[in-house]
């Protein structure tokens, strides 16, 4: 039978001299400043905050450039290598640009038993892109491999940014929802 | 208005004869409506807020008596009775006055369960409603949802319904007339499954990275922000209104002695009817399996099922009569963990569905603890060379001498997790391996479990 090929590690440490990629932005508005601070201020202690703040940061930056995690420090008074250890952590926090339509495709053993493997490799075929490496050509695109989505019943399941979520895919519905995606009928990425 | 999901969910919920006296309808009531989850819905259909006002009445100290009477044991993994972890919980002295917490766990990642998210977003009062009978029972002065970071949806619903319950006076300062202040607060994680660990859970919480914390102290005595903690999973604190509604002995009687009530269980993989059933602990699994969940989808035999989610060790066919309830699958040498059970029929290569739950264990390793972090990634990697043609016949017995030093030598249970599924695929369906290092090819041929396409 067909054998996959062993694993590339597309989310290799960064080379000598190579930086993380830089946002556009670099602080946050006086809005969002205020915002991470109510948010503060409903916990007993501002260093809860910082999870909270990384995804208005995703949200605002684009994605959690070394500028929004300094952003972040400062909007919360708190050391910026604490909130470089947090934003590294977790994966939801994306360090590097993603494309405005960011897919993340569950392929974990109740998926993969439906097929989750195949039909990663046809999102993949189909957008263009390597799981966890960037955008698409056009930026329309990236797609990303997840852990369990908790769809299991109703496996193959796909992610769209943080709103569609979308089970027992087929051929017809991967394009349904990449078709509306390109209609702009889906709200463009951002946490 | 937050995007609520306005689209139909295809989950399954109901089985013939669901909601009956045989199988009671307690978590699940409307599943599957969308518009099943606001207040008025809930108190109208589903005697919502009747149990919450009936709690105020009573002592606190009642109400946990009421929930250990029940013999409810935790539904998140490690079935803990919920009410004897309720009653560590220090009470206030003359000279010492503690602020306390209760944090609901509802960070699901475990491969093969989604109950809790259909809790979320069909009953998310159910939920409220618990939290603030817990939050009473304990005396907290405050909840904390933790909710993973892939839910928005669900947390913005979360949260309009907790502004419900606040308008509603539920929650809030003198909650009805009892002098007690209580808030929820929702935090969002951010893709962690190690924050499913109560530890791990509480510094992510506080803002820190996702790492567990060395016990003792429990979070009962030094939990979240450093205070006493109670940490419950959604569907023990969701279970807690039919409890005070219906009375702690009238609810222990569902189900077997030490092992009561309903659990939802999840079923997915090789199955005819996937999804949720709400069932009374202690039915065999062959009868969940055949009767209920119609068999294979597949018209191939099951070989092979998971019992309580991805970290259980697997059952063979032999095991395919045990009960399922906490004591009868830990004695089958098992674990009922989060009631996600996937089933996996002949066509399954088992080499392949070791190699794809031990590569999500060596990606969700935290790395704090060496036999852990190390260990995941050498038996991912000597799989990995198994799967590819490349492994000898040594490379199963140093896979089998890698588990001991993993299992029991981590501070969370993440490593042993990885060590269940690993040590009973070897042991159950050896010849698989065998056959793919001699061979270097699988013993069966049917479905593809892993992608050609680059990992994360």
């Amino acid at each position: 039978m067909n054998h996959p090929l062993p694993p590339e590690t597309a989310d290799h440490a960064l080379a000598t001299g190579e930086r993380l990629p830089k946002s556009e932005r670099s602080d946050f508005s006086p809005e969002s400043i205020a915002e991470i601070q109510a948010i503060a201020a409903k916990y007993p202690d501002k260093l809860a905050a910082t999870l909270p703040a990384l995804h208005i940061a995703q949200r605002d930056f684009g994605f959690v450039s070394l500028d929004a995690m300094k952003a972040v420090a400062r909007a919360l008074s708190i050391p910026e290598g604490h909130v470089f250890g947090v934003a590294s952590f977790y994966t939801m926090y994306q360090k590097k640009p993603v494309g405005k339509f960011h897919l993340q495709i569950c392929t974990n053993i109740s998926c993969a038993l439906n097929g989750g493997a195949e039909f990663l490799e046809k999102v993949c075929a189909k957008t263009g892109c390597t799981p966890g490496s960037g955008p698409s050509a056009d930026g329309m695109w990236s797609v990303e491999e997840a852990e369990c989505l908790a769809s299991c019943g109703s496996a193959p399941c796909m992610q769209v940014n943080a709103d569609v979520y979308d089970e027992f895919i087929d051929d017809t519905k991967l394009n349904g929802i990449l078709e509306a995606c390109k209609r702009g009928e889906y709200r463009a990425f951002a946490y | 208005m937050a995007n609520f999901r306005t689209k139909a969910d295809p989950q399954r919920y109901t089985f013939e004869g669901f909601g009956s006296d045989k199988y009671p309808n307690l978590m699940l009531r409307g599943a599957g409506d969308l518009n099943n989850w606001p207040m008025k819905t809930y108190v109208d259909q589903h005697e919502g807020y009747v149990a919450l006002k009936q709690a105020l009445k009573m002592e606190p100290v009642a109400v946990t008596e009421e929930v250990k009477t029940s013999g409810i044991r935790g539904r998140g993994g490690a079935g803990f009775p919920a009410g004897l972890k309720w009653s560590f919980m220090p009470k206030d002295t003359v000279d010492r006055k503690f602020t306390r917490y209760v944090v609901c766990n509802a960070d699901e990642g475990e491969p093969g369960t989604f109950k809790d998210r259909a809790i979320l977003e069909y009953n998310p009062h159910q939920l409220i409603e618990g939290m603030i009978i817990a939050g009473f029972a304990m005396q907290c002065q405050t909840g904390f949802i933790y909710v993973r970071g892939e839910f928005l949806w669900l947390i913005e619903k979360l949260e309009f319904a907790i502004q419900e319950a606040k308008d509603a006076g539920y929650l809030g300062k003198d909650i009805l007339g009892t002098g007690w202040d209580y808030e929820l607060i929702v935090h969002r994680g951010a893709g962690a499954y190690i924050c499913g660990e109560e530890t791990a859970l509480l510094n992510s919480l506080e803002g820190r990275r996702g790492e567990p914390r060395v016990k003792p102290p429990f979070p009962a005595a030094k939990g979240a922000f450093g205070q006493p903690t109670t940490i419950n999973n959604v569907e023990t604190l969701a279970a807690v209104p039919p409890i005070i509604r219906m009375g702690g002995a009238e609810y222990a009687k569902i189900g077997l002695p030490k092992n009561s009530g309903t659990r939802v269980f999840c079923l997915s993989g090789h199955i005819k009817r996937p999804g949720l059933y709400e069932l009374p602990l202690g039915l065999p699994l062959d009868f969940i399996m055949n009767d209920l969940a119609g068999g294979s989808s597949t018209g191939k035999k099951i070989k092979c099922v998971i019992p309580g989610g991805a970290s259980a060790p697997v059952f063979s066919e032999k095991e395919f009569g045990t009960l399922m309830d906490f004591d009868s699958v830990r004695n089958a040498g098992s674990m009922a963990g989060s009631g996600g059970v996937i089933f996996l029929d002949e066509d399954t290569c088992m080499v392949q569905a070791c190699l794809r739950l031990i590569r999500f264990y060596a990606h969700e390793s935290c790395g704090q603890c060496t036999p852990c972090r190390e260990g995941c990634n050498w038996m991912e990697m000597i799989l990995n060379r198994i799967e590819h043609g490349q492994g000898k016949m040594e490379d199963l017995d140093l896979l089998a001498s890698i588990t001991p030093n993993i299992a029991g030598k981590t501070l969370c249970a993440l490593g042993d997790a990885a060590c269940g599924p690993m040590d009973s695929m070897l042991q159950k369906f050896r010849p698989e391996f065998e056959h793919h290092i001699t061979h270097k090819t699988c013993m069966v041929n049917g479905h593809r479990l892993l992608a050609n396409v680059g990992a994360h």
